[in-house]
């Protein structure tokens, strides 16, 4: 693993980190879908280039996954599903955008101290992805946390598994069992979570937690 | 693959769950439910009389059977349980018809899943496994459709998903861990490969794999702080799913556990898994034990009761050595059996009385004696007093840790006297008393409660030798 091969895979790993820090102050939906869609696109496309650079054929088909599913029927759906409820205001957060950031920065920064210190004897390759998917799962947990909206909460959930596919991937020689378990858990998981959100939409004429919070706790 | 019995345990429910979602009638459904699960405990039993050979896929050993017999047993019980008290949500219409034919066919899931968990052999089927058993959990918890119902749905999926993220990204280290030293493809992520080369794995990799798969799957086993899902889903779902839930579930995730505890302990570099564990069950064990004094709700009270005997077993899972892991193996077996017998009688006597709350239940034993003695054994049992299998197993645990960290134990004993303290405070207000709430007659299956309850007593007194061998046996293996 040498020169532009590496370099090319670490701009695309890193370019997801990126994005999932624009996704933390996405204030509208659809934008933050939007957002959502590119992620899963440089997924893609760094699912691809490990392929390429590891000459493993069988990744292409996750990398068409992340492509067909991720990219372009998850927020195609998302979209319906957001017009169909008119929920296109604006999306509130119990942490503001500043603070969220800068939990973002901890957080990455925990990522790449923990994942390099331990991986010392790793393929510099395989080191930096795992620390980089880290950083991915650590900043969907973040977002999942700090939003109240079940659309947002599910997306989060959404990156978070987009940053275990780049660890899976990144980890070379993986079988295929685990990237069409992942794939196929989205697929189950967003099924479940449409199914979800339409009952939501049933019952309380809102897919805001908060209003779900009212029904918390001891009954009396 | 060849049809053996390691086979059978999964295919059985498997093609079961396709029958049952194809045919109509909640009352022949019911049946075939019950017969299916009868089958799987067979299939199961019969491992102890020829054991199939593990392939690369499937596993059969000591530890895994003693697991698969139990989970095999108590959803057999449980559906005899769950036949009698579905017939009556559909009579008082809080269930639809159409929603049992899902109902029953998601039961069979569940059994094929927790199956395939306790006997894959590979660390990536094996999470595959316990995510689709969550996720099947999931979907029966909301079968209500309240708002209750729903919250208490979406909180499980969304916390039992990062549970379930964590965990994947722990056997992704683990993998990482092993490819240097086995090599890359399938066999890196076999357990009977792993065990043989644990000692030559990187620790640090190992050490932060543990982490991960300890926050992963102890979301799922309910450890305090991760717990926040259980008693909202043992709540507002189904009451055999929350048999099910605690009595199984909760043990499969913690077999997984248990499974890369046994890695660790192989690699002389790497952290002792076990000091993590006694502080996550400590933990869970007091916490648990305080909360039970503000429940209101008969069910969720059961829960936090599932989150404090967790906590119990886990402690004793990470105090180690050979006889405080037949302690912790012989308290998981009780707890499983006592608690799912509670939740049948807290099943009826909810049905009987149409609420759950406890300030509208009152004197049970009194009005139905059956159904409140039962739950009266069945609250002795799990609040761990004698002759009963939980005090004994409780016991086991204190007598076999108490020379090596004294400090430690007596938290843990605190934890229990306060537990004990809180059941009896609301058993006392459930069962004796001025008579409270609806007194009709109870249209209730005794026999699952009943026979659990006895095999508590039984193994309080007497535990069959050959059943104390094979326990120490997989005590041994377990390090």
């Amino acid at each position: 693993m040498h020169g532009l091969t590496f370099d090319i895979a670490h701009m695309l790993a890193g370019s997801l980190v990126v994005i999932s820090f624009v996704q933390l102050y996405q204030d509208r939906l659809s934008a933050l879908i939007n957002v959502f869609a590119v992620h899963a696109l440089v997924l893609a496309l760094s699912v691809a280039w490990q392929a390429f650079a590891q000459t493993a054929p069988h990744l292409y088909i996750t990398a068409a996954i992340a492509l067909v599913f991720k990219a372009i029927i998850i927020p195609v759906a998302l979209r319906r599903i957001i017009v169909r409820l008119g929920i296109h205001r604006e999306i509130e957060t119990v942490v503001g955008v500043g603070p969220a950031m800068l939990l973002g920065i901890g957080l990455v920064a925990l990522a790449m101290v923990v994942m390099l210190r331990v991986t010392a004897d790793a393929d510099p390759l395989a080191r930096e992805d795992l620390a980089f998917a880290l950083s991915v799962v650590l900043l969907g947990l973040l977002m999942m946390v700090t939003r109240r909206n079940a659309v947002s909460q599910v997306i989060g959930f959404m990156s978070l598994e987009n940053g275990l596919v780049l660890a899976a991937t990144g980890a070379k020689g993986m079988p295929l069992v685990v990237e069409i378990s992942v794939a196929f858990s989205v697929l189950i998981a967003f099924i479940v979570i449409g199914i979800f959100l339409f009952r939501i939409r049933e019952r309380f004429d809102t897919v805001d937690m908060q209003a779900l919070d009212k029904f918390r706790g001891e009954r009396r | 693959m060849n049809i053996d019995a390691l086979s059978g345990v999964l295919l059985i429910p498997g093609l079961s769950a396709c029958l049952l979602a194809a045919l109509p009638g909640y009352r022949l459904t019911s049946r075939l439910n019950v017969l299916a699960t009868l089958l799987t405990l067979l299939t199961a039993l019969s491992l102890f009389v020829v054991e199939p050979q593990s392939g690369a896929y499937l596993l059969v050993d000591d530890l895994n059977k003693v697991f698969i017999v139990l989970t095999t047993f108590v959803a057999f019980t449980t559906s005899a349980f769950s036949a009698s008290y579905i017939s009556h949500e559909i009579e008082i219409g809080r269930l639809k018809p159409g929603y049992v034919r899902f109902y029953h066919a998601m039961y069979q899931v569940l059994m094929f899943a927790m199956n395939l968990a306790l006997v894959a052999n590979n660390i990536g089927l094996m999470w595959v496994a316990i995510e689709i058993a969550t996720l099947t959990t999931v979907l029966m918890v909301g079968i209500y459709r309240t708002h209750e119902a729903l919250e208490a749905a979406w909180k499980y999926f969304i916390l039992g998903s990062v549970g379930i993220a964590l965990a994947l990204f722990g056997t992704i280290l683990v993998y990482m861990a092993a490819r240097p030293v086995i090599g890359e493809g399938v066999d890196a992520m076999v357990w009977s490969v792993l065990v043989t080369q644990a000692a030559k794995f990187d620790p640090a990799l190992l050490n932060v794999a543990f982490v991960f798969l300890l926050l992963g799957y102890g979301t799922k086993v309910g450890l305090a702080p991760l717990h926040a899902w259980l008693p909202d889903a043992h709540a507002e779902g189904p009451t055999p799913i929350s048999a099910v839930l605690s009595g199984l579930l909760l043990n499969v995730a913690l077999y997984a556990l248990l499974r890369f505890k046994m890695l660790l302990a192989l690699n002389p570099a790497a952290i002792a898994p076990g000091p993590l564990m006694v502080t996550m069950g400590l933990i869970s064990c007091v916490f648990a034990a305080f909360m039970l004094y503000k429940r209101r709700d008969i069910k969720r009270m059961f829960a936090y009761s599932s989150i404090e005997h967790m906590g119990i077993i886990v402690f004793a899972f990470g105090m180690g050595g050979p006889l405080a892991n037949f302690a912790g193996l012989l308290h998981m077996t009780m707890h499983s059996l006592t608690k799912s017998a509670i939740f049948f009688a807290v099943g009826h006597i909810a049905q009987v009385k149409g609420t759950q709350k406890i300030a509208d239940m009152g004197g049970l034993t009194v009005t139905h004696p059956v159904l409140g003695w039962g739950l009266v054994l069945g609250v002795v049992a799990i609040a761990g007093l004698p002759p009963l299998g939980i005090f004994m197993s409780e016991f086991l645990v204190v007598s076999s840790t108490f020379s090596r960290e004294p400090w430690l134990v007596m938290i843990l004993v605190f934890g229990i006297l306060v537990a004990l303290g809180g059941l009896f405070l609301r058993l006392n207000t459930i069962a004796f008393g001025e008579p409270r709430g609806s007194t009709a007659p109870a249209e209730a299956s005794y026999v699952p409660m009943f026979a659990h309850l006895a095999i508590v007593f039984m193994a309080g007194i007497y535990l069959p030798p050959p059943l104390v061998t094979g326990f120490q046996n997989v005590a041994r293996l377990l390090g």
